[in-house]
């Protein structure tokens, strides 16, 4: 890229394109299907007899539309994004937004591959089989620990696996009702909390001490006889790791207590550090965030569940075994709780990481962690030269790991201009609406960034570039940042507390006219 | 239509801060204040606020009292304000807050600002009740324990200008508290919960706006009230302490409360309200006796300030293990790094029961903070 220059003329796409259903005509079609011949009429009988008589819908209320319309539309919405494949995405700190290779979408897109189904005989599948049993063996040495499922459909999905585990495993040992406590941390990913809750279990929630690591005082106070386990990532969403995570297992396992480490985002320690050595007894990954497939926002993607063997029968079925000769899938899991979803697991994400890491290989796989904290390390040095920047938990002297949770509380001080004006301005320069932080917001003022291994030195200067050149705005013309965006395809909400009111926000159609009439 | 704004600077507010003087309530103490060089803070504080809301000056029309009560501050940033009452220049009371806060409510002002302490949230509070008129304050006195305050002067500003422009919509009460400043001075802090005023409610106002995902107030009390009712023993006392926490439990058993005293309740019934200390000691003893306290104010306090009654022999009585602190997320994020506090007034008893507790923040949800 030579020198990096921020893009001053940049210009999103700005289409003002309705919601499909408003671009509805009545009587339009995209394809006319014909009606079926007799012939085949009387080979399928009543079909529709098979449905329920709920299920049946006499009227469908779905768009009538033609094809090069609904092409249109949608091509246009995705010029209305920015993301990953399309410019400078270190702003989804949490979220690691890599490269996904284009040669691994030929793979998945691979007729030979893409035609296979979960329903087929499994004698027909081997090779699917064969990759998914293989990757497993990948994800065991990752982890150190001893089985792992694919079921789950994204990363929370098994962090719920894991609270259904422990459930189980209560359960088989009849203290349930006694041990119905899970232990997490204010800076753990929210599903840490949300589905041990939604599993049934109490949430205790521990904060940090000075330095920003969980109190580990606080942690002897909340063990009892009824810790059920703890959920806990590390490092945590600040970009902290715990020096003293071995000490946190130590003290749940002490009070009968199991311990589950979310590795969502593993690429701060990929290949230097194990759930196992740390003592844990479960572990996950977001297949998406550490392996180099695409974001699949809890539906195609996938989670990697991990255990070990003594939770093994527990697992959700089935998962892949092999005997020697051929692939299989192994439903011999006694007390398994019973499935998070249908099948095992989205077959095109794990082919896709299955690929990812064998080009990379072992050590591609350590190289890559290497690569993202040095980046961030870079990176954090010279955005903290910004005026009105700072990190939480400066001077603590520990050195910030894959991502960092950064402040403009002091620019707010003194310009009045925070964050999400901050957020708001730098699309303006094409750079992605970056991610503040989970909730609640503990950092003032927050915002999270990530530079993994994806990106480039010039990517991390020209970043840091724009946030300079918004604290400058902000110091001399804050009225430009507070209305900005200026150049992108949407501006701001029209009301503050859409998000907030039932009566107001409709994630559907059918909502939104009853909530709002039909204009 | 134009927006109207009450603005009330009491000028003298924190005069006494900087000289030692810890308050500057009474004129006595005021005229000390001004020998030993104090200077006025408050309307400095008053002017940062104001500049906030310049951006929007042609839809605000600013109602003021006279001089350095407002009208001059308003003058400095470049506003016209509609100006009543009247105030002797440089010898303002308390009196004239309260008329000026009476007179605006009567003008049905939108939103009041206001540049004070606590004496002047108490002054406001004297003046509205339990009115509807929101208000919103410039911390500039020497004590602010009242939850009515933004962080900082320009917060205040932001959150006055967020909520005329109706990007804030919702208010919430808001604990006006003061402490005696004659036992103050002597070394002895005794916090009075004096009442409620309504406040715009952002979250940005304690800590960040716009971080538009938190649940709703009363979403998160009437978790709360849940998981302790849920909780609740047959045959065992529960001492209710005052705020508006607490009373969410009560309302959700049906039960009559005293919203700024303390209230005791056995098997779901009433059985004494508003109690004194020694009522407490009486019913309590030799009984199994659980306490629900909640924050009082702004700064973090669960014992000491506002609900003296629970006093450190009744602390001894109940103990630590049978205390329950109650407090929506919000409030405890507000806190930011700060602990908890105590002050009973009694050191072996704050000692006693210091350390962690397991805050109910919501249905089946905890977290543990320490208090000191």
């Amino acid at each position: 890229m030579g020198v990096v220059k921020i893009k001053k003329d940049f210009h999103e796409a700005r289409w003002c394109e309705p919601i499909i259903y408003e671009m509805s005509t009545p009587g339009q079609r995209g394809i006319l299907v014909p009606m079926p011949d007799d012939e085949v009429k009387e080979a399928a009988g009543d079909v529709l007899s098979a449905i329920p008589a709920n299920l049946r819908r006499k009227e469908l209320n779905l768009p009538e539309m033609d094809q090069k319309h609904v092409l249109q539309h949608y091509i246009r919405l995705t010029q209305e994004t920015l993301g990953a494949n399309l410019t400078n995405d270190i702003s989804e700190g949490t979220c690691t937004m890599k490269y996904n290779p284009r040669v691994n979408e030929d793979l998945a897109a691979n007729p030979n591959f893409a035609e296979v189904h979960p329903l087929q005989d499994e004698e027909t599948v081997q090779g699917i089989l064969e990759i998914h049993y293989k990757f497993e063996q990948i994800i065991k040495e990752i982890s150190g620990l001893d089985r792992v499922t694919f079921q789950p459909g994204g990363g929370n999905h098994a962090v719920y696996t894991a609270a259904s585990v422990v459930r189980a495993y209560w359960e088989s040992k009849g203290e349930l009702d006694k041990r119905d406590e899970v232990i997490t941390t204010i800076f753990s990913h929210p599903c840490d909390a949300a589905t041990p809750a939604t599993a049934g279990f109490k949430i205790i929630t521990l904060y940090p001490d000075k330095d920003g690591f969980p109190d580990i005082e606080a942690l002897k106070a909340a063990v009892s006889e009824r810790t059920a386990a703890i959920f806990m990532t590390n490092p945590e969403d600040i970009g902290l790791y715990n020096p003293r995570v071995d000490e946190f297992v130590k003290i749940v396992h002490s009070v009968g207590g199991l311990c589950f480490y979310d590795q969502a985002n593993a690429n701060a320690f990929l290949g230097v550090a194990r759930a196992k050595e740390a003592g844990f007894d479960m572990c996950h990954f977001n297949v998406h965030k550490t392996f180099g497939t695409p974001h699949g926002s809890s539906g195609p993607a996938n989670g990697a569940f991990c255990c070990k063997e003594e939770f093994a029968k527990f697992l959700p079925v089935p998962t892949v075994g092999f005997d020697g000769k051929k692939y299989f899938l192994d439903f011999n899991h006694p007390e398994s709780f019973g499935k998070v979803r249908d099948f095992w697991g989205t077959a095109g994400v794990i082919l896709r990481a299955y690929a990812w890491t064998m080009m990379l290989g072992a050590e591609g796989l350590r190289e890559c962690a290497d690569i993202s904290v040095i980046n961030n390390n870079y990176f954090e040095k010279k955005l903290l030269t910004i005026p009105g920047l700072s990190e939480c938990f400066a001077g603590n002297g520990h050195r910030r790991q894959e991502q960092v949770r950064y402040s403009w509380e002091k620019l707010k001080e003194d310009t009045g201009v925070g964050t999400v004006e901050v957020a708001n301005r730098a699309v303006d320069y094409g750079i992605p609406h970056y991610w503040f932080s989970h909730h609640p917001w503990e950092i003032p003022e927050p915002m999270t960034l990530e530079p993994c291994e994806t990106y480039s030195k010039d990517d991390l200067d020209e970043y840091y570039e724009v946030l300079k050149q918004v604290s400058k705005e902000a110091y001399e013309t804050p009225e430009i940042v507070i209305n900005a965006p200026h150049k992108a395809a949407a501006h701001k909400r029209n009301d503050e507390a859409a998000l907030d009111d039932p009566e107001k926000w409709a994630t559907t159609w059918k909502a939104y006219v009853r909530k709002h009439g039909n204009k | 239509m134009k927006k109207k704004l009450g603005l009330i600077v009491n000028p003298v507010a924190g005069m006494g801060g900087r000289v030692g003087l810890k308050g500057s309530d009474g004129e006595e103490i005021q005229r000390k204040a001004r020998e030993l060089g104090a200077k006025p803070e408050s309307p400095q504080r008053a002017v940062d606020a104001l500049e906030r809301l310049v951006v929007s000056k042609d839809e605000i029309e600013i109602i003021t009292y006279p001089g350095d009560m407002g009208e001059t501050e308003a003058r400095q940033c470049g506003f016209e304000p509609i100006v009543i009452g009247s105030a002797e220049p440089g010898r303002t009371t308390a009196r004239d807050t309260i008329n000026a806060a009476r007179e605006m409510a009567e003008q049905k002002v939108d939103l009041i600002l206001f540049a004070g302490g606590d004496g002047t949230a108490r002054n406001l509070y004297d003046a509205l009740g339990n009115s509807e008129i929101p208000v919103i304050g410039i911390p500039a006195g020497v004590k602010i324990h009242s939850a009515v305050y933004a962080t900082n002067s320009r917060n205040a500003g932001e959150v006055a200008l967020m909520f005329l422009q109706g990007k804030i919509k919702r208010v919430q009460d808001s604990e006006v508290m003061d402490i005696d400043e004659d036992a103050f001075r002597e070394g002895r802090v005794t916090a009075r919960l004096y009442g409620y005023l309504k406040v715009p409610h952002e979250q940005r106002l304690v800590q960040n706006l716009k971080s538009g995902r938190t649940e709703g107030e009363e979403a998160a009390l009437n978790s709360i009230a849940d998981e302790v009712i849920e909780s609740m023993e047959d045959d065992v006392i529960y001492v209710i302490g005052p705020g508006t926490t607490t009373r969410a439990v009560m309302n959700k058993l049906g039960l009559e409360n005293t919203l700024l005293g303390v209230d005791v309740i056995l098997n779901k019934k009433v059985i004494a309200s508003d109690v004194t200390e020694s009522q407490l000691l009486d019913l309590i003893k030799g009984k199994k006796a659980k306490i629900v306290v909640t924050i009082i104010g702004g700064q973090g306090y669960i014992f000491g300030r506002g609900n003296q009654q629970i006093s450190p022999r009744v602390l001894r009585e109940v103990g630590k293990e049978n205390i329950i602190v109650i407090a929506p997320q919000n409030k405890l994020t507000a806190l930011g790094q700060n602990p908890l506090l105590i002050d009973t007034g009694d050191y072996e008893v704050n000692g006693m029961i210091s350390g962690y507790y397991r805050v109910v923040t919501g249905y089946q949800k905890t977290v543990m903070r320490k208090a000191e």
